[in-house]
């Protein structure tokens, strides 16, 4: 019998280096004679540069170069837009150091280098700018409305993108609902916060002619592209490593000013130059998340059934719009989740605004969207007097409705199409693992008898997973029997190593360690866009198993060629291809790629030589010397995976503290390849959902200074804040790919602060609160409970 | 000479038990002169300002944090990196445990857990998980939600009162 290596909870190959500090991380390498950088950023929201003085900077002793605007060469252009939309009729992208304005606090403005990162700290203190200040637009209703002064003076505007979404006829279905509901909903600004911040190590290889660059980068293809078309080299002249990368969760997915300074300046100097960003850098250099307000509002039948539902949401995308559109349009398209809604109107502008630039953090869109979401089912399940549990089974598109179209277009440019899914069961599932009909009717109310505050809550969510445009993967069975496969996608931590790993495995029946899985590096893998949108299992993994197959066929057909059978008389197994029923006649897979080579290398392979059958050349036409395949996976559209949540929590009213209780999370990725890893996925998606809905809040003041722009402050959930996740696993094949699994790793992100408004809510019933943003806070539960106060 | 950007000073210290002497800036990190002056690069940075923990090493066998400290001011003292748990190609029990529950994603936050843990479970050897939370509650990890560190550390105290 074939091994089972897929869907095995397997330990990670990563592991032991990582356990033993082995690991190698970008600001772990240095280079001999490597220079240090270090970026002088804008003190202001929103200014004119008049001047910058950097003639005592540069005298320090020590001090290499410092560079403004002026200085940069190529860099001059304006930074690329990476992800155009057709509704971005206003996108404005940055300066690598700022031309003339500066449009957020933590925009680069110059950069030093020096003999050290100490000496680079020295000089920009010694660096004097001279500003005219100008007038911050922070709040985004404001901005909106006319006579509001301007991010950007030249675009007139700013509202950088109007989108309207329209499915069926929403006005008429709100016309002739029974009940129709409004919420203004409010989503707070946070971000990605990996405790890895960024680095970028680069250097000229003069004898090779090759840039060489090491950065934290979720995309280094996209990097090293980047970089060759931004320097006219050709694309092998540069080479961009992504290594052991400490957590990326979207933040670090761009082409970001320093991803090209360092490169540029290893070019001029020639000399490699590291930059590594201080948490401070990060707060005000690293791209934030999140803040939207939304005006949703439901029409709904007697009985709760989704007539339609229409939002109208200002997004806050921040001073910049590098990545387009991507998470509002996310938004919008799936704010209908796994429910029926015949009839959406979904509109939004994404609004400019003094502050770091916006792109995808983990959920990415999502979270906001589920909010909106569920927050207008408990709404409807309240005012009707229904079971919020009841509401929601009575509008899931029901199994036999795939593939499901909601109507509108999604982020990659397909059809928001779910392929798959079984919701109802999902629910069920969900209220069997809570004990939900004993923890409403018995356990709740004896607690909340003795004065406490406790609340039941769920939540439902579908997230677009495994999206395209492609990944590729090259999979070859070496002599030595190791088997190299190379991707294109970099890892943050999500274990591709194992689970790329276990796909080779479980198709060559080899052990897991003889499987090399290379990622990350455009040396080894040149086409691809990398690590994002819950995307790698469901692409790259599919890539990787297609070019497994291939190499797999290739090995079968030269074993059969061989032993003189047919291959349909071969086995796969125990590392070897052997005739079925009699495993003497037959090849490990070493053995196999020995045979493909027609050439006998010093010390490899213990196979005799001997003649060939065939006469001609030593490699005839269709032959080729090694086992070996590249093959590519683009899938149609996204697949779709989703999941359930439910919660106990607690709040205590004195304080406004909040406690979860209890979580659980019931959870459907298709099929899973390693149970382990996709737990942990959850796990730690969870986590940041609690992050955001009671801790992560970036509070900008009025003049767009970001107030706690340090650990101290922006909190982060530790071990005690974080309650024992409870999860189950539903596998619902995908039927788009040829693993059928979907994406995980936003999961656990996306319904968490709609499912803790949904408990607080319930935990707070006898005082009629209704919670309307996220996160909330102390303060905030204290308000809600005191408005009077 | 009280410039603190030139001053440098001899230091002399322990480091997993071998004796380090060297020349250094008044003003430099402990953390990076673990990292970029002995090649320590298993301590990780990750805030600067004490908060993360990443950066946690022992030193005098306490749990600290390398980026709070300057390297002359471990002039005398003994310091334990991730670098000496294990020995040759035997993992530490902490590690071994860390490895078997998935008790780690990225890997930038682990060595920090491991030291602050190999000074918990010296002290407290048959931990509840509420004491293993409040032992790491000094450490950020952004990609587990804690729950696998937890059971690795309670795995971990399970291991090493085997071996005791």
């Amino acid at each position: 019998m074939p091994t089972r290596i897929f869907g095995q909870p397997i330990k990670r190959l990563e592991d032991p280096r990582l356990l033993t500090g082995r690991g190698r991380f970008v600001d772990d390498i240095d280079l001999p004679g490597q220079l240090h950088a270090a970026f002088l950023r804008s003190p202001h929201a929103h200014a004119r540069i008049r001047a910058i003085d950097a003639t005592v900077a540069r005298a320090i002793e020590g001090v290499i170069a410092v560079w403004t605007y002026a200085e940069i060469g190529p860099c001059q252009r304006r930074m690329p837009l990476l992800i155009p939309h057709p509704n971005l009729t206003h996108p404005y992208t940055r300066f690598a150091l700022a031309r003339d304005e500066v449009n957020h606090v933590g925009e680069p403005i110059a950069m030093v280098i020096a003999e050290s990162r100490y000496l680079a700290e020295d000089a920009l203190e010694a660096i004097t700018v001279e500003w005219e200040e100008l007038s911050p637009v922070v709040d985004i209703e404001t901005a909106v409305q006319p006579g509001t002064p301007l991010v950007h003076e030249e675009l007139g505007t700013n509202v950088a993108a109007h989108y309207v979404g329209i499915v069926g006829n929403p006005d008429q279905a709100f016309s002739s609902a029974t009940h129709v509901f409004h919420e203004r909903l409010l989503i707070e600004r946070s971000a990605s916060m990996p405790i890895e911040p960024r680095a970028v190590l680069a250097t000229w290889d003069d004898p090779a002619g090759v840039l060489r660059v090491w950065d934290t980068t979720q995309a280094p293809i996209v990097i090293r592209n980047a970089l060759a078309a931004l320097f006219e080299l050709a694309p092998t002249q540069v080479h961009v490593v992504a290594p052991d990368v400490g957590g990326g969760f979207g933040g670090k997915i761009m082409v970001y000013p320093e991803e090209v300074l360092v490169p540029y300046a290893a070019l001029v100097l020639r000399r490699p130059v590291k930059w590594s960003e201080d948490r401070i850098e990060h707060f005000v250099g690293t791209n934030h998340e999140r803040l939207q307000i939304h005006e949703a509002e439901i029409a709904v039948d007697g009985e709760g059934r989704i007539l339609g539902v229409r939002d109208r949401f200002l997004h806050d995308t921040g001073a910049y719009t590098p990545y387009g559109i991507i998470v509002p349009i996310i938004t919008a398209c799936q704010l209908p989740g796994p429910y029926k809604v015949p009839n959406y109107h979904v509109e939004f502008r994404a609004v400019y605004s003094n502050t770091v630039p916006v792109s995808p953090y983990r959920g990415a869109g999502r979270p906001h969207a589920c909010f909106v979401m569920e927050r207008l089912l408990d709404r409807v399940a309240d005012e009707l007097g229904l079971d919020r549990a009841e509401v929601r089974r009575r509008n899931f598109i029901q199994p036999h409705e795939f593939p499901y179209d909601v109507g509108l277009i999604f982020q990659d440019g397909a059809p928001t199409r779910y392929d798959s899914g079984n919701y109802p069961a999902m629910l069920d599932r969900l209220l069997q693992e809570m004990d939900y009909h004993r923890l409403v009717t018995e356990e709740l109310p004896r607690l909340r008898a003795q004065g406490r505050h406790l609340g039941v809550g769920i939540a439902c969510y579908v997230e677009g997973t495994g999206i395209g445009p492609y990944e590729g993967a090259h999979v070859r069975v070496e002599p030595t029997g190791h088997v190299y496969v190379a991707t294109g996608m970099p890892q943050q931590g999500q274990a591709h190593r194992t689970v790329l790993a276990q796909v080779v495995a479980e198709e060559l029946q080899v052990p897991l360690d003889t499987v090399q899985v290379i990622e990350g590096d455009t040396a080894h893998f040149e086409f691809g866009s990398g690590t994002y949108a819950s995307r790698s299992a469901v692409v790259a993994g599919s890539a990787v198993a297609l070019a497994v197959r291939r190499v797999r066929e290739q090995g079968l057909r030269l074993a059969a060629e061989e032993l003189e059978v047919a291959v349909d008389d071969l086995v796969v197994e125990d590392g070897r291809v052997f005739v079925r029923g009699t495993p003497e006649r037959g090849f490990t897979w070493a053995q196999l790629a020995q045979l493909a080579n027609p050439l006998r290398y010093a010390y490899a392979g213990d196979l005799a030589v001997r003649p060939r059958p065939w006469s001609g050349p030593t490699l005839p036409p269709g032959r080729q010397p090694a086992l070996e395949a590249t093959d590519y996976y683009s899938p149609p559209h996204a697949t779709w995976a989703s999941g359930a949540v439910g919660a106990v929590v607690e709040v205590d009213p004195a304080t406004g503290m909040l406690h979860v209780r209890r979580l659980w999370v019931v959870h459907d990725c298709g099929t899973v390849i390693n149970p382990t890893v996709v737990e942990g996925q959850i796990h730690g998606g969870v986590a940041q959902g609690i992050g955001g809905s009671f801790y992560e809040r970036l509070h900008y003041d009025e003049n767009g200074q970001l107030l706690n722009a340090s650990f101290m402050d922006f909190l982060i959930p530790t071990a005690m804040e974080i309650p024992r996740i409870e999860v189950a696993h539903l596998e619902t094949p995908s039927p788009l790919n040829p693993l059928g699994v979907k994406g995980v790793g936003e999961a656990g992100a996306i319904p968490i602060p709609a499912l803790v408004a949904s408990a607080v809510e319930d935990a707070l019933r006898p005082y009629g609160v209704r919670v309307k943003r996220m996160p909330l806070s102390p303060d905030e539960l204290l308000r809600l409970l005191h408005p009077e106060a | 000479m009280n410039d603190p950007t030139v001053e440098r000073r001899q230091i002399g210290l322990t480091v997993n038990g071998q004796l380090i002497k060297r020349q250094v800036e008044v003003r430099l990190l402990l953390s990076d002169f673990l990292r970029h002056e002995l090649g320590l690069t298993g301590t990780h940075v990750g805030c600067e300002h004490g908060v993360c923990g990443a950066c946690t090493v022992l030193f005098d066998g306490e749990p600290a944090r390398s980026c709070l400290l300057l390297a002359v001011q471990a002039d005398g003292h003994a310091i334990e990196t991730v670098e000496s748990l294990a020995d040759g190609e035997s993992l530490h029990p902490l590690q071994r445990a860390f490895w078997e529950k998935h008790g780690l994603q990225c890997g930038y936050c682990t060595p920090g857990i491991l030291m602050v843990l190999k000074a918990f479970l010296a002290e407290n050897p048959t931990p509840t998980e509420a004491e293993v939370r409040e032992a790491i509650a000094g450490n950020l990890c952004r990609c587990t939600g804690y729950q696998n560190i937890v059971e690795a550390a309670l795995e971990a105290a399970r291991l090493l009162r085997q071996e005791q």
